[in-house]
Order: structure tokens, then C-alpha cells, then sequence
């Protein structure tokens, strides 16, 4: 369960205040599949990054799975992050000097599992991805799509209860992003997920169950 | 594994980068290497001193001689074990623009000096011979090697110091008991320098450049010194004498502002380490933020970064030194070779290979400080959209 209640967050740039968000409401229940849409610069990438916990409401509370956010200091959130949410970028953001496997054994060196252990992790989320015959190919021997598997195998490894995603088929072609999607899919339907994906694709939207639209700051 | 993996693949990114940096590091390590090893030559002198020795010479300077007369004077002071006596000789040998023609060139007397040093070993044969014949000299062993003169070799130069034709006949070669024994000089008789002065100078006969003293316990030695100078006090040539360290380091400290510079631009070379080493650190940070801030995403602390940070400072600090240490021994070598009577014990102290991996460390610490501050302090959403 996710809850994010009155909400606002500004930027500043130049020493001249921006608001992005203001007085936010939204409740997410276990399991849902919400996509989050609404223009450019409307503030969806600033929403999911605060109840990722990569980033603080000016004011306002987020809960998730019954932890409050803004009660953990630095180290705390981060270890929160590491156990609870999966982070899917529109641009993979994989390491380019690691493999496949290395690039979704890194969530785990932050647990205390052996290697062992962690090489069978590894191995079960890349063939979850359907990348079982990609383990030591490097992220510039892969396509967009086999990117972005290795980047939701990442995301998944340590078993988050809630998965983010931020335009995650935003840079793929038709064909690639339809796999990922039916992927996110049988991940909110099969292992429970919850999913918050930000998209601006009506196709992407289709199909989650509920579709929220942000405009200049405000859920409709 | 996958974070020591990591931070090599980093490292080597920018292989062309690195290398250059690797070079640039090598190059002043080995740099500051010879700086300190020069140095160390210099005082080298001062190391080789033996603790029982004691010296006294004129009490203004050591250029002006003392009458050998004071010899048996000094011999009766209680403590005093032994007394011998040397002379600045000079003179030009071969074409004097040569290092290898600078060669220390002294009279001593032949029956007691090498009691007085032990550490300049003379085959017991050689020393006979040489002690019969009143031209013959000793010289060391590198001098030896170094232009080829044998047993029995006569050598020719021109004084300067005591004008006139000298030739001298080797009749014995010098070996160091150690490494750090100077074994480029030449011995030969006091007598032999006395007698032919006499006949042109006669004034300047009778003299010696300086007193060496064995002194039975070391602590005696202030009690000595006073003991031998006030003796002297009233006479025409008044004493100085000092133990064998102190006369070695009146000695050095005439070339001190040569030795200052050497330091100070040794430092130069460790800020220049510094530098090489922070640009490419701060460079390569630079552009990795991004990649910094999807694994703070992932989780990972702000102190794993640093530590991803620091260790590829660490080891591309690390191969740059070993590369320079590498380089130290063989550049060192060529330089003891090209002046070798000038440099007479030209070894890289462990001190200085200590030193180097210290300011390897040091800088590595250094050079990553600033970009790991600036990593950790990184908010994650300023470091996503950063292009990189
Ligand atoms: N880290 C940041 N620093 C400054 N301004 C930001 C930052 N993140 C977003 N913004 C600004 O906030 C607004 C909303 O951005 P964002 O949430 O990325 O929008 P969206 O994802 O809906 O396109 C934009 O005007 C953007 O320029
Ligand atoms: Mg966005």
C-alpha cells in the first residue's frame, strides 16, 4: 500500500522557486498497477522519485508498506530502497563495464547472501526476463529491449514488494516495448507486484489497471 | 568481487587517459627517487662516520695545516687510543672536465691510517709493499675498475694545491667492508708529499691537514675535544676538534643550498604527483555521477561510492609507483655510473622507496577527496539527469 497525502515539492533553479507538485493525494493499493500520465514537465518523474524515496516532499507524508519516508535519515532510506522498491529507467541506466549478471548481482552485494546464493538469484531473475543466454554479454552487446530486461531483472532481484518505472519503454521500438510491458504485466499478475509506471504511451497505459493524469501539478 | 571488478573496468575506461596518467606518476616518482637518492649520496659521508672517530684540524678552517709535531701531544691525552693524520693533496688528473678524473686524492701515513680505518680493507701483502715504497699509493677498488689501473701502474698528475709533477705507483687496492664505503680514493705517503715540498717550499714542510683520533668510549669524546684544544690554545695553530660526524657535515653544509634546492623541488615533484593524479580522478568522477546515482538508487551508500571512487585512485596511484620504483633502480645505477667518483655511494635508501608509496597513497587519498565529497553530497535526482 502506497500513500501519498498533501503533498507539494518545489525546485529551484536560479534561486527562483519552481513548484512542481502541489498538495498531492493518492492512495495505491497492494498489487495495483497504476500508470501515472500527463505532459512533459508536468511532474510524474518528481511524484515517482518521491515515493521511490530517491527524493523529499517539500511537505506532506508517504507511506509505503507502513513505513513513512521522511522519518528515515539518509542511510536508513537507502537501505530501505535497497530491500523495497525496483527502479526501471527509460534509459536502462545499466553499467556499461559489467555484464548482464554483474549489473543485476549488484542490488544483492548490498545483502548478506553468499555468491552462491546471489549467482542463483541472478540467474532466475534473467531467465524471469528471458535472458537466461545473455548472462555475460555486456549492455553494448544487447539491444534497447534486452537492456531494459536486464534493468527489470535488476529492479526484481531482491524482490521488492513495489516496482517504479519511469517511461520504461520511452526509448523502444514498437516491438521491444510490447515485450516489456507484457513483462511488467505478468510481474504485477503472477509475483504480486506493485507497479507505479510514469508514461506518456496510450498503448503503455492500456495496460494498467488505473490511469492517473498530472496536470501543472495536480492529480485529476 | 563485482566492486573490485568495477573499479579496475573503471580505471581502464579511458585507456588512453589512464596510460598517460600512469606515465605522468612514474615519471615523477622515479624523479623524486634520484631527487632523494641524490641527497643521499650527499650525506652519505656523514652516515659513513665511525662513532669512535674524532678529528682535529685548524681552528679557523680545515684548508690551513696543523705541525705534525702535535702529534704526539694529542697521543698522550687520556682516552685518545690512536692518532693518524692525513692531507688534502688536489691536483689535476687527465682532463679535469671528466667527473671520473674528481677522484679524492690524499697523503696519509702509511703505518697507522688503516689501523685507524678499518673499513677500507687492504690485502696484508699489499699493505707491506706499499708501506716500503715511498711513491706508492692505495686506491680503491671502484677507482681501480673505473680507469683500468693495476698493481703496479704508475699514475701522473699535476699538483695544484702543492705545484709540480707527482707520479705515484699503485702498490695496493682498497675494498669497502661495505657498500657505503667510499672505494674511489687514493692514499699515498705523507712523506713523500713532505719531503719533495721541502725542496721548494721549504716553509710549508712539517704540516698536516688534519688529526684523525681513535677515542676508546664515545662518551669520552666532548672531554677529549676540550682537552685537545685547549692544549693547543696558545700555540700558533689553534685546534678545532670535533667528532668524525660533525667535520663530515661542515663539509656538506658548504653545498647545503644545492641540497635545499634538491628538496624543494622534490616537494615540487610530489605536488606535481598530486596533480596529475586529481585531474584524472576528478575527470573520470565526473563523468560517472550518473552511474554513481543509479547505484545510490539501487541502495548503495554514500560510502561505497567513496570507496568505489577511492579505489580506482588507489590503484591507478599504486601501478603509476610501482612503474616509478621500477625505473628508480636502473635510472640511479646509470647516474652512479655516469659520476662515479663524484657520487662515491650512490644507493636508493629504503626511506625513499617508503617515502614514494606514502605519497602515492597520500595523493591517491587526496586526489579522490574532492570528487568523493562531491559524489556523496550528490542528490540522486540532480545526478539522473546528469548527461554522462
Ligand atoms: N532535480 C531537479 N532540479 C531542478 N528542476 C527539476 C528537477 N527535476 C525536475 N525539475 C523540474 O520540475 C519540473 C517537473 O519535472 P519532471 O518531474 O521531470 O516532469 P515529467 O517527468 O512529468 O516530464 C520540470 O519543470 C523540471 O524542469
Ligand atoms: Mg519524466
Amino acid at each position: 500500500m502506497i500513500t501519498v497525502s498533501h503533498v507539494t515539492k518545489s525546485y529551484f533553479r536560479d534561486k527562483i522557486e519552481i513548484p512542481v507538485l502541489s498538495d498531492i493525494n493518492l492512495v495505491v493499493p497492494p498489487g495495483e498497477f497504476l500508470a501515472l500520465m500527463g505532459p512533459s514537465g508536468s511532474g510524474k518523474s518528481t511524484l515517482l522519485n518521491l515515493i521511490a524515496g530517491i527524493d523529499k516532499p517539500d511537505s506532506g507524508d508517504i507511506t509505503v508498506n507502513n513505513t513513512t519516508l521522511q522519518t528515515l535519515n539518509e542511510t536508513e532510506l537507502a537501505q530501505w530502497r535497497s530491500r523495497s522498491v525496483g527502479f526501471i529507467f527509460q534509459f536502462y541506466n545499466l553499467l556499461p563495464v559489467l555484464t548482464a549478471a554483474e549489473n543485476v548481482e549488484l542490488p544483492l552485494l548490498l545483502t548478506k547472501l553468499r555468491k552462491k546464493e546471489r549467482v542463483k538469484h541472478v540467474d532466475a531473475a534473467l531467465k524471469l526476463v528471458g535472458l537466461g543466454d545473455r548472462m555475460d554479454h555486456y549492455p553494448k552487446q544487447l539491444s534497447g529491449g534486452q537492456e531494459q530486461r536486464v534493468a527489470i531483472a535488476r529492479a526484481i532481484v531482491t524482490d521488492p514488494t513495489v516496482l517504479v518505472a519511469d517511461e520504461p519503454t520511452g526509448d523502444l521500438d514498437k516491438t521491444s516495448a510490447e515485450e516489456i510491458l507484457t513483462l511488467l504485466e505478468q510481474l504485477n499478475k503472477e509475483f504480486k507486484k506493485t507497479i507505479v509506471m510514469v508514461t506518456h504511451d496510450p498503448r503503455a497505459a492500456e495496460k494498467a489497471h488505473v490511469v492517473r493524469n498530472l496536470d501543472k501539478g495536480e492529480l485529476d | 568481487m563485482v566492486v573490485l571488478k568495477l573499479i579496475i573496468k573503471n580505471s581502464f575506461r579511458h585507456t588512453l587517459r589512464t596510460a598517460l596518467t600512469v606515465v605522468g606518476l612514474a615519471i615523477a616518482v622515479l624523479a623524486f627517487g634520484l631527487m632523494r637518492t641524490i641527497v643521499d649520496a650527499w650525506y652519505a659521508g656523514v652516515e659513513m662516520s665511525s662513532a669512535n672517530r674524532m678529528i682535529t684540524r685548524h681552528s679557523v678552517s680545515f684548508i690551513f695545516s696543523l705541525p705534525l709535531s702535535y702529534k704526539d701531544q694529542i697521543a698522550k691525552i687520556p682516552g685518545v687510543t690512536g692518532v693518524s693524520y692525513a692531507n688534502w693533496f688536489g691536483g689535476l688528473y687527465g682532463d679535469p672536465n671528466q667527473w671520473e678524473n674528481f677522484f679524492p686524492r690524499m697523503a696519509i701515513d702509511p703505518e697507522t691510517y688503516f689501523d685507524m680505518y678499518p673499513e677500507f680493507i687492504v690485502p696484508p701483502d699489499q699493505l707491506e709493499t706499499f708501506r716500503r715504497e715511498r711513491n706508492a699509493c692505495v686506491i680503491g677498488k671502484k677507482l681501480a675498475d673505473e680507469h683500468r689501473f693495476r698493481i703496479g701502474d704508475a699514475i701522473s698528475m699535476e699538483g695544484d694545491i702543492y705545484p709540480g709533477s707527482w707520479t705515484f705507483v699503485v702498490r695496493g687496492i682498497y675494498t669497502g667492508r661495505d657498500k657505503s664505503i667510499d672505494e674511489t680514493q687514493m692514499l699515498f705517503h705523507w712523506a713523500y708529499l713532505d719531503e719533495s715540498i721541502r725542496a721548494v717550499q721549504p716553509g710549508r714542510a712539517g704540516n698536516i691537514g688534519w688529526y684523525v683520533l681513535e677515542v676508546d668510549d664515545p662518551n669520552r669524546m666532548a672531554g677529549v675535544a676540550e682537552q685537545v684544544d685547549a692544549l693547543f690554545m696558545n700555540s700558533r695553530a689553534g685546534t678545532k676538534t670535533e667528532t668524525e660526524k660533525e667535520f663530515q657535515q661542515s663539509f656538506v653544509s658548504m653545498s647545503s643550498a644545492i641540497i635545499t634546492s634538491l628538496e624543494v623541488i622534490s616537494f615540487v615533484i610530489i605536488g606535481i604527483i598530486l596533480l596529475v593524479l586529481a585531474n584524472t580522478i576528478v575527470m573520470s568522477a565526473r563523468e560517472r555521477m550518473r552511474e554513481y546515482a543509479v547505484l545510490k538508487t539501487i541502495g548503495f551508500s554514500s560510502a561505497r561510492i567513496v570507496s568505489l571512487i577511492g579505489g580506482e585512485s588507489l590503484l591507478i596511484a599504486a601501478i603509476g609507483t610501482a612503474f616509478g620504483i621500477a625505473g628508480t633502480f636502473p635510472i640511479c645505477q646509470m647516474f652512479a655510473e655516469a659520476f662515479p667518483t663524484f657520487f662515491p655511494i650512490f644507493n636508493v635508501a629504503p626511506l625513499t622507496l617508503i617515502l614514494c608509496v606514502l605519497i602515492a597513497f597520500g595523493s591517491a587519498a587526496l586526489a579522490a577527496l574532492f570528487p568523493a565529497v562531491r559524489a556523496s553530497r550528490m542528490k540522486i535526482v540532480d545526478g539522473l539527469r546528469a548527461i554522462g
